[in-house]
C-alpha cells in the first residue's frame, strides 16, 4: 500500500477498483447468459431431432409376402400394389410415371392412347418407367402404410425409455418402438413428402444453395461497386448525403417489405424475364429462383454497401498518399492498394449479410416460395423452396412428427450456415495474411 | 525539438547558439529553377493556410522549408505535386511553374505532375507488398519499359538500402525497420525517376542514427535530383540544405541561402526562430 501524500488528492483507489470489478462481473454475466441461451437452444433442437418412435403398420409386410419385400421382383411388387390400392389411385400413379415400358398395369391401352394424345399429356407418357426402388417405396407408402403413432424427445427416450416401451406395448399391441434419428441420409436425399417419416430436405437444400449463390452473384459486385463509388468517387454534396442516409436506413427496413417489393417488381412486373419465358423456357410464372435471389440481393445490398464503405474508410490515408505519390491514377490506387487492404473487411460484411439471407423466410414467402415441392430445382427459372421456408412449413403443421423433422432441418440449416461461413472466413484470412 | 529541450536546460546559453552550418561538400546547383511558386494561396474551406507565397526552387539543390507547426510549410510542399488535390475542400490560387508550365493550368493531369515530382512522407508508408514490388509498382504503372530487376536494384542502391535487403526482396516491405522503410519509400520514388523529390519531414519519425542516414542520402541524391524538404529540425536544415525558407503563419518570412539564414538573417523573426526563442 502506497499512501497518498498529497492532500490535494483523494484517490479513493479501493472504491474505484471495486467499481471496475463490478462492471467486469456485469459484462461477464452478459456473456454467460448469451452462452446459456445458445446452449439451451441447441439442446432443444437436438432433443427434438432424435428420440423414440412408436410405429404401426396398416398391413404387416409378412402378410403381403413370405419373403421380405426387398427381395421381391418388381412385377410382384406391382402385383401387391394392384391388390391393395384402388384402381383410380393406380391410374394416377401410372400417369405420373408408368410402371413398365411395354405393358400397362392399371390403365387400359385405349384410354392410355387417348390420354397421351391430348395436348397436355401427363408426364407418364414420355418418362422412363419406375425402377425397383421406386415401386418398393410405393408399396411401403401406399400398402404397408407405416404410421408414426407417437414420438418422444431425446431426453424422455433416454431417461424413461423402458416406461415408454411398456406404455406403447399396452396401448398398441401391434406397434413397434424404435430409436430414430430424424436426421439421416434419407432425410438429406429425399424430397418433400406429406408423410413426415418419408419427407426430406433435398429440394430445400438445393433451393437454398441456388438462391444464395445467385444472391451473392448479384449483391457482392453491386454492393462493393456502390460502396467504392460512394466512398472514393462521389462528390460530397447534398445528393450524395441523401443517398447515403437512405442506404443506411434501408439496412433497417423490415425484410417483409423487400418481399412485397420483390413480388411486385420481380415476380409480377418483370415476370416475362424472371419466369424465363423470354427465352422460351422456365416456369409459368415469375415465382422463380431468379426472383427470389434478386429480392434477397436487394435485401442484403445495403448491409454489404455499409460494411464495404466502413472497410474502405479504414484504409489509412498514408497508403493512398503513397500510391498517389508515385504517380498512380485514382483507379490504380484503388485497385492495387485500397481494395486489397479493405477486402477482409468487405468479406466480413458480406459473410454477415449472406448469413442473414440464408435464414430469411418472410420475403421469400411473399415472393412465392413453393411450400410443397418434390422436384429438384434445375435452373434459375425453377420454382423454389428454401430451408427456412421448409422449416416454417413443418413447424406450422399439427402433427407432432413434423416438429421432429423441423428440428432435423434446423440442424441441417445450421450446418450449411457454418460450412459456408467457415469457407468464407478461411478465404478472408488468406487475403489478410498475404499483406 | 532539440532546441526546445535544450532551452529548458540552459536558456541563456542557447539564446545565442545558432546551429552550425556544415561545410558544404560540393555545390551542385545548376543556376536554373526546377520549380517556381508564384503568389500561391491555399484555402482549407475558409481557413487561409498559405498566404501568397512566391518561392523559386533551384535545380539540383536542397531547399529546406522551416517554421513552426501549422505555418503552412507542409501545405506548400504538397502544392508542388498537387497532392492537395486529393483533399476535399482545398482551393489553390496562384501559379507553380515547372519547366515553364503552370502545373495548375487547365488540362494538366495531376498524375503526370506526380510522376515528375515525387514525394516522400513524414511517416514511412511502404505498400503492404514485397520489397521488390514496393519499388517496382510505381515504375510499372507508369509504363517503365526497361529491365525491372535492374531498376529495382539501382533504386535500392541509390537509396543505400540494397545491401540490407538484397537477400529478402520478396519479404514484405513492412518487415523492415522504420529507417529502412523510409529509405524504401525513397527508393520507390527514385524508381519513377522524377526530377524533383519532395520530402515532408522524412526523418522526424526516425531515431538519430536512421535520421543521419537519410541526411547522408539526401546529400548524395542532390547530385541528380532537386529536393525540397520540410523539417522541424533546425540542425538538419542547417546541415543538408542549400537554401532555407522560413514560413510563419502562412507567410514567407525570409528565403535565402542557408549559410545566410543561419549566420546573418535579415529578419529579426528569423534570428529568433533559429536560435530557439520561438517555436
Amino acid at each position: 500500500m502506497i499512501p497518498e501524500t498529497n492532500s490535494n488528492y483523494n484517490p479513493r483507489l479501493v472504491a474505484r477498483q471495486r467499481m471496475g470489478r463490478a462492471w467486469q462481473i456485469v459484462f461477464m454475466s452478459s456473456t454467460v447468459l448469451a452462452l446459456i441461451f445458445l446452449i439451451v437452444l441447441m439442446l432443444n433442437i437436438i432433443n427434438s431431432a432424435f428420440g423414440l418412435v412408436a410405429l404401426e403398420n396398416t398391413i404387416a409386410p409378412s402378410e403381403l409376402a413370405d419373403e421380405p419385400l426387398e427381395a421381391l421382383e418388381k412385377e410382384a411388387l406391382v402385383g401387391i400394389l394392384a391388390d391393395n390400392i384402388r384402381r383410380n389411385a393406380g391410374r394416377k400413379l401410372e400417369r405420373e410415371q408408368r410402371f413398365f415400358a411395354d405393358t400397362l398395369a392399371f390403365e387400359s391401352q385405349e384410354k392410355w392412347d387417348e390420354v397421351c394424345a391430348r395436348a397436355e399429356a401427363p408426364e407418364g407418357c414420355s418418362s422412363t418407367p419406375r425402377d425397383h426402388a421406386n415401386v418398393l417405396a410405393l408399396v411401403y407408402e401406399r400398402v404397408v402404410e407405416q404410421q408414426v403413432l407417437e414420438t418422444y424427445p431425446l431426453w424422455d427416450s433416454i431417461t424413461r425409455g423402458d416406461e415408454i416401451r411398456a406404455e406403447i406395448e399396452a396401448q398398441h399391441p401391434g406397434a413397434t418402438v424404435e430409436f430414430w434419428s430424424w436426421l439421416d441420409r434419407n432425410f438429406l436425399t429425399t424430397p418433400m413428402s406429406s408423410d413426415a417419416a418419408l419427407a426430406g430436405v433435398r429440394t430445400a437444400i438445393l433451393g437454398s444453395l441456388w438462391v444464395i449463390a445467385l444472391t451473392i452473384l448479384f449483391a457482392f459486385p453491386t454492393g462493393v461497386g456502390a460502396a467504392l463509388y460512394l466512398q472514393e468517387y462521389a462528390p460530397n454534396n447534398w445528393l450524395t448525403r441523401i443517398i447515403q442516409t437512405n442506404i443506411d436506413n434501408l439496412a433497417g427496413v423490415p425484410s417483409i417489405l423487400y418481399g412485397m417489393l420483390g413480388l411486385a417488381i420481380f415476380a409480377r412486373t418483370l415476370e416475362p424475364i424472371t419466369s424465363g419465358q423470354f427465352l422460351g423456357v422456365g416456369s409459368e410464372n415469375g415465382r422463380t429462383i431468379l426472383s427470389a435471389s434478386l429480392t434477397m440481393a436487394l435485401l442484403i445490398l445495403p448491409v454489404i454497401i455499409i460494411n464495404a464503405q466502413e472497410a474502405l474508410r479504414a484504409v489509412p490515408s498514408s497508403l493512398r498518399n503513397a500510391a498517389y505519390g508515385v504517380g498512380a491514377t485514382r483507379w490504380q490506387m484503388i485497385w492495387s492498394h485500397v481494395l486489397p487492404y479493405a477486402m477482409p473487411g468487405i468479406l466480413t460484411g458480406t459473410i454477415l449479410a449472406v448469413s442473414r439471407a440464408i435464414g430469411e423466410t418472410a420475403p421469400l414467402l411473399v415472393v412465392g416460395a413453393a411450400t410443397f415441392m418434390t422436384s429438384d430445382p434445375n435452373s434459375i427459372f425453377s420454382k423454389f423452396t428454401v430451408m427456412p421456408i421448409q422449416i416454417f412449413n413443418w413447424t406450422s403443421r399439427p402433427q407432432a412428427e413434423f416438429r421432429n423433422i423441423a428440428a432435423a432441418a434446423i440442424i441441417v440449416l445450421l450446418f450449411i450456415l457454418l460450412t459456408l461461413n467457415t469457407t468464407a472466413i478461411l478465404l478472408r484470412n488468406r487475403f489478410s495474411t498475404r499483406r | 525539438m532539440v532546441a526546445n529541450t535544450m532551452t529548458t536546460e540552459a536558456p541563456q546559453r542557447i539564446a545565442t547558439a545558432k546551429p552550425v552550418v556544415a561545410e558544404r561538400t560540393e555545390k551542385t546547383g545548376t543556376g536554373r529553377l526546377a520549380l517556381d511558386a508564384q503568389d500561391v494561396h491555399v484555402y482549407y474551406d475558409t481557413f487561409h493556410a498559405v498566404k501568397g507565397i512566391s518561392l523559386p526552387i533551384h535545380e539540383k539543390e536542397i531547399t529546406a522549408l522551416i517554421g513552426p507547426s501549422g505555418c503552412g510549410k507542409s501545405t506548400l510542399l504538397r502544392c508542388f505535386n498537387r497532392m492537395n488535390d486529393v483533399v476535399s475542400g482545398v482551393r489553390i490560387e496562384g501559379q507553380i511553374l515547372y519547366k515553364n508550365q503552370d502545373i495548375y493550368a487547365a488540362g494538366v493531369d495531376p498524375v503526370a505532375v506526380r510522376r515528375r515530382i515525387g514525394m516522400v512522407f513524414q511517416k514511412p508508408n511502404p505498400f503492404p507488398k514485397s520489397i521488390y514490388n514496393n519499388v517496382a509498382w510505381g515504375a510499372k504503372i507508369n509504363g517503365y519499359k526497361g529491365n525491372m530487376d535492374e531498376l529495382v536494384e539501382k533504386s535500392l542502391r541509390q537509396a543505400a538500402l540494397w545491401d540490407e535487403v538484397k537477400d529478402k526482396l520478396q519479404q514484405s516491405g513492412l518487415s523492415l525497420s522504420g529507417g529502412q522503410q523510409q529509405r524504401l519509400c525513397i527508393a520507390r520514388t527514385l524508381a519513377i525517376q522524377p526530377d524533383v523529390i519532395l520530402m515532408d519531414e522524412p526523418a522526424s519519425a526516425l531515431d538519430p542514427i536512421a535520421s543521419s542516414k537519410i541526411e547522408e542520402l539526401m546529400l548524395e541524391l542532390k547530385k541528380d535530383y532537386t529536393i525540397v524538404v520540410v523539417t522541424h529540425n533546425m540542425q538538419q536544415a542547417a546541415r543538408v540544405s542549400d537554401r532555407t525558407a522560413l514560413l510563419w503563419l502562412g507567410e514567407l518570412v525570409e528565403y535565402d541561402e542557408t549559410q545566410t539564414i543561419f549566420t546573418n538573417p535579415s529578419q529579426q523573426k528569423t534570428e529568433d526562430y533559429i536560435t530557439g526563442r520561438h517555436g
